[in-house]
């Protein structure tokens, strides 16, 4: 099914083949070992008392009794936390303000939320730990609790906290409020804008509540030993970040801490952020014993990070020719119950694929009593552009154009900049839309029959940078080990083998990739916002021209020619000069990695290449779907026909898992946009947290998922990588509304698009055409 | 209050007393009793497929058994697919066509795939989507476990 459009021949032997991954035997015989997989002789098993309440006070955690329970060896409550000043603490897919973290972790005077972790207990089994969590007494007050960010920013809304106030396009207001903060963009003259143009379009959007739905829940076991080291099990996409956040939490120096990251059952950045692992280290310290904790499913909807909700208003102007002469875009964006960034970041994506010359954007993080919300696969991107691309297509059907052709007229280019001023480099939008429109797909037939449609949207991550480490060790044979401090989720050992092996001239099997701990390799920020593959290849890369520049020596020592005189090329070290025997080691052949590993021993010995990179050139990623639907106006049920994703993944390192990244986060962008969504009463309590009721993807609810590969090699990284995980999630969800209207003649604005919100619609838009088909 | 006793049944061939916790579910049984912890878990409400296994012959969300239940039961888990060392064909086509991420729910879906195909030794696109339908995997799309198991199916034809 996957095609590849007619790039450029690859310049590269190993880079863009498909072998299997070194990991994936041990994955599928059950033998990799997952955070809950893995046990201590003498461990406690920990459990977490959590707020009933959405918002409460609270006035009295009484653990008396639990602590008589035999068999309880440790309680944990926010009095175990220290007092931590205001100050940012980068993470790696959207910072945290140190000052609520402590609470975020253990409630102290008030509960913020459902699920609001109150204290925490360590028992000798797990039932033991169970009964002793009902045994702990916790008087609340309970307080109204806001739960709409709308509602969170009436003047009249209960407060969350009663000192936080707005930050006004920097500057700080002074009245209390839910609203911690208001960004601004702006370029050009609005107005006038506006007034060239022929058609101007204005819509108001939301998107629901939305989780990462990882299949492994959260576990991790900690062991602090007595003299104060501490050890932390855990599956996370990044082993430093956990203990740079556990660091700071417990007032601790980094080398006190080391974190060992487990195979991860998932993340999409939902494992970033800590919650169970200060637990479980103040519990272990308690004790004396490791500790191991684990969520329910039910704690992982309730209390883990989903995507913020939003509310948009996107307005548009057109010419009659299609170009766009303004852009009004309005964002609020749900934080949850503690501070977050993702407004900030949705007002850089909200316009990010047009070129505008009159634009301003609005956005505001708003607080309410949910969880606090958090990264979820190219985070802030997704619910900005549902609007914008929706009121795109309403303007391609008002101009009778098509679709595509419009966003060609206004797709951003090299040069460009985004409304926060970023300027572009390059980026393949345009040929992913002038590859969407030779696709075979966009050229067959679109489907026939009432209720059925096709429609297309587009999608943008800007990529993330960061810092990542790797060595890259050449053995006694000249095979070679690789280890990097990425977490691996989704096949990365294997393009790190792939990178490795292309940069030193030998098969991707011939190269052996692990995952190090935080004591074994230097410091490497998060696998997320699709920087590893870029980041992490990019340290690989340098670490392994490292080891070539030491194998050098080797060399010119086994020809006994100056080290300047041997040079590395096309897999094989050859001498410099004109190819005759000429002193400069070209009497010798070329020499493979391979081949000299035979003689490392007489001239030197092995050598290890390392590098620590923090690389400027990221490259956006652009892409663009296209989708035929049917919809069934009885159930309201809407099935996906065809879908096709394109997208400009730069050079694709291994095609099988940059394939996989797209179908993946399509089928996350599916479920978004059709079923997925926490439905909460009015005090704020999520009434679906279990599989069954919020409803992701299953087999039979997709389609095959094509495949188009548009390869634009980013400059910016030695082998052309941009990241490639993030952008695909975003464009289902205009892609499906875009198909849905073009269908049946109704705009969802509202997400998800479910079955009974388009049986409402249906018999509206039937209740208002007889009305106005009624006479007089 | 101690509610342990020995519970015996075939696990992978292999006849193993298991000293159990009567709350214990067959997938805490095989995780913390057996310790074989490649059956997964991602629920623990018969919601996500992750900790099947094949119990005398049909697949079931473990997560959902009692372990106490398992009295003389034959029960096949992840670890019991390959044979000396040989992968079983579904295995080896999920390596093949990259069918995992992460690799969450992998164990869940090789056992089901497997139980499909020791029934349907060729099933259609369609058999294959409704019998996997109660395994979810939030990081393919599950386009690449439908090529693996088709592929599979292919290859069990010919071995056969
Ligand atoms: S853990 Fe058993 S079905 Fe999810
Ligand atoms: S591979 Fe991650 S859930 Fe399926």
């Amino acid at each position: 099914m996957e095609r590849r459009s007619d790039a450029p021949a690859s310049p590269y032997k190993v880079i863009g083949t498909r072998p299997i991954r070194h990991d994936g035997e041990d994955k599928v015989t059950g033998r990799a070992q997952f955070a809950a997989d893995v046990n201590f002789r003498d461990q406690l098993y920990g459990k977490v008392l959590r707020s009933p309440h959405a918002h409460a006070r609270i006035l009295a955690v009484d653990v008396s009794r639990a602590q008589a329970l035999p068999g309880v060896k440790a309680i944990a409550t926010h009095q175990d936390l220290p007092t931590l000043g205001e100050a940012m603490l980068e993470t790696g897919e959207g910072a945290e303000n140190t000052k609520y973290m402590t609470d975020r972790i253990l409630a102290s005077d008030k509960a913020l939320y459902k699920g609001h972790p109150i204290a925490a207990v360590a028992a000798t089994d797990p039932w033991t730990a169970e009964q002793a969590l009902g045994l702990i007494e916790v008087r609340y007050e309970p307080l109204p609790a806001v739960v709409d960010v709308l509602d969170a920013m009436q003047p009249d809304a209960p407060l969350l906290y009663p000192d936080v106030t707005t930050s006004t396009l920097g500057k700080r207001e002074r009245k209390a409020t839910n609203v911690i903060r208001h960004t601004r963009h702006q370029r050009g003259d609005i107005e006038k804008g506006f007034a060239q143009a022929d058609h101007v379009i204005e819509r108001e959007f939301r998107t629901a509540t939305v989780h990462q739905g990882y299949i492994e829940p959260q576990a991790c076991s900690a062991l602090a030993r007595s003299d104060g080291q501490i050890t932390v099990w855990t599956g996370t996409q990044g082993a430093f970040p956990v203990r740079e956040q556990l660091a700071t939490l417990l007032k601790l120096p980094l080398s006190q801490i080391k974190v060992v990251p487990m195979e991860i059952g998932g993340g999409f950045g939902g494992k970033i952020q800590v919650y169970l692992e200060p637990l479980a280290v103040i519990l272990s310290r308690k004790s004396g014993r490791p500790v191991k904790l684990g969520m329910t499913r039910a704690d992982v909807f309730q209390a883990t990070g989903p995507a913020p909700r939003v509310v948009s208003r996107i307005k548009l102007g057109v010419k009659r020719d299609g170009t766009l002469t303004a852009a009004k875009a309005w964002l609020v964006y749900e934080c949850g119950a503690f501070p977050s960034v993702y407004g900030v970041m949705g007002a850089n994506m909200v316009l990010a694929p047009y070129r505008l010359a009159n634009v301003q954007v609005d956005s505001y993080d708003v607080l309410t009593n949910t969880s606090k919300t958090a990264a979820y696969r190219a985070p802030a991107s997704p619910q900005a552009l549902f609007g914008t691309e929706a009121v795109m297509d309403e303007l391609a059907e008002r101009l009778g154009m098509d679709p595509l052709e419009l966003r060609l007229k206004n797709a951003v280019e090299e040069g460009d900049a985004r409304v926060d001023g970023l300027v572009y480099p390059r980026l393949g939008l345009k040929e992913c839309l002038r590859a969407a429109l030779a696709s075979d797909h966009y050229r067959s037939a679109p489907p026939k029959g009432p209720n059925r449609a096709r429609a297309v949207a587009l999608g943008y991550w800007h990529n993330n940078s960061f810092t990542s480490s790797a060595t890259v060790g050449v053995n006694m044979d000249g095979t070679a080990s690789v280890v990097t401090g990425s977490t691996d989720i989704g096949g990365s050992r294997a393009s790190m083998a792939i990178m490795a092996a292309e940069t030193l001239g030998l098969k991707a099997e011939e190269v052996r990739p692990s995952v190090a701990d935080t004591d074994s390799i230097g410091h490497t920020d998060v696998t997320g916002g699709s920087r590893t593959t870029f980041a992490t290849g990019y340290a690989v890369y340098e670490a392994a021209q490292d080891a070539l520049a030491q194998l050098k020596t080797r060399v010119a020592r086994l020809w006994d020619v100056p080290a300047d005189q041997v040079e590395f090329r096309e897999g094989a070290f050859h001498g410099t000069g004109d190819g005759k025997g000429d002193g400069k080691g070209n009497g010798h052949p070329p020499l493979t990695v391979r081949q000299l590993g035979k003689e490392l021993a007489r001239v030197g010995g092995p050598v290890l290449g390392s590098a620590t990179v923090s690389p400027k050139g990221v490259g956006p990623g652009f892409g663009v779907h296209i989708a035929d639907i049917e919809v069934d106006p009885e159930t309201g049920k809407v099935t996906i026909l065809r879908y096709t994703a394109v997208q400009d993944v730069g050079r694709a390192i291994h095609p099988a898992y940059v394939e996989g990244q797209m179908q993946g986060g399509v089928v996350q962008g599916i479920g978004w946009a059709l079923n997925e969504e926490y439905v909460f009463n009015d005090q704020g309590e999520m009434l679906n947290p279990g599989f069954l009721d919020y409803r992701m993807p299953t087999m039979p609810d997709v389609p095959r998922i094509e495949t188009i590969l548009v390869e634009v090699p980013n400059p910016g990284h030695p082998y052309g990588v941009r990241g490639v995980g993030e952008t695909p999630i975003v464009p289902p969800l205009g892609t499906l509304h875009n198909a849905i209207a073009r269908a049946v003649g109704v705009r969802l604005r509202s997400l998800p698009m479910s079955p009974p919100k388009v049986v409402q619609a249906l018999q509206e838009k039937a209740r208002a055409e007889a009305v106005a088909a009624r006479p007089g | 209050m101690t509610t342990n006793r020995v519970v015996t049944a075939t696990i992978n061939g292999v006849e193993t007393p298991l000293l159990v916790d009567t709350r214990m579910s067959l997938l805490e049984a095989l995780r913390d009793a057996a310790g074989l912890t490649g059956t997964k878990e991602g629920c623990l409400t018969g919601d996500c497929g992750a900790c099947t296994v094949i119990l005398d012959g049909r697949p079931v969300d473990s997560c959902l058994v009692m372990a106490a239940e398992v009295e003389g039961a034959a029960i096949t888990t992840v670890e019991g697919l390959a044979r000396n060392g040989a992968l079983h064909p579904v295995q080896q086509a999920f390596l093949d066509h990259a069918a995992l991420q992460c690799g969450v729910c992998t164990p869940g879906f090789l056992v089901s795939a497997k139980a499909l195909l020791d029934k349907n030794p060729a099933p259609t696109e369609e058999q294959i989507r409704y019998w996997l339908a109660g395994n979810l995997c939030r990081c393919t799309g599950y386009e690449k476990i439908l090529s693996a198991v088709q592929d599979a199916a292919r290859s069990l034809k010919t071995t056969r």
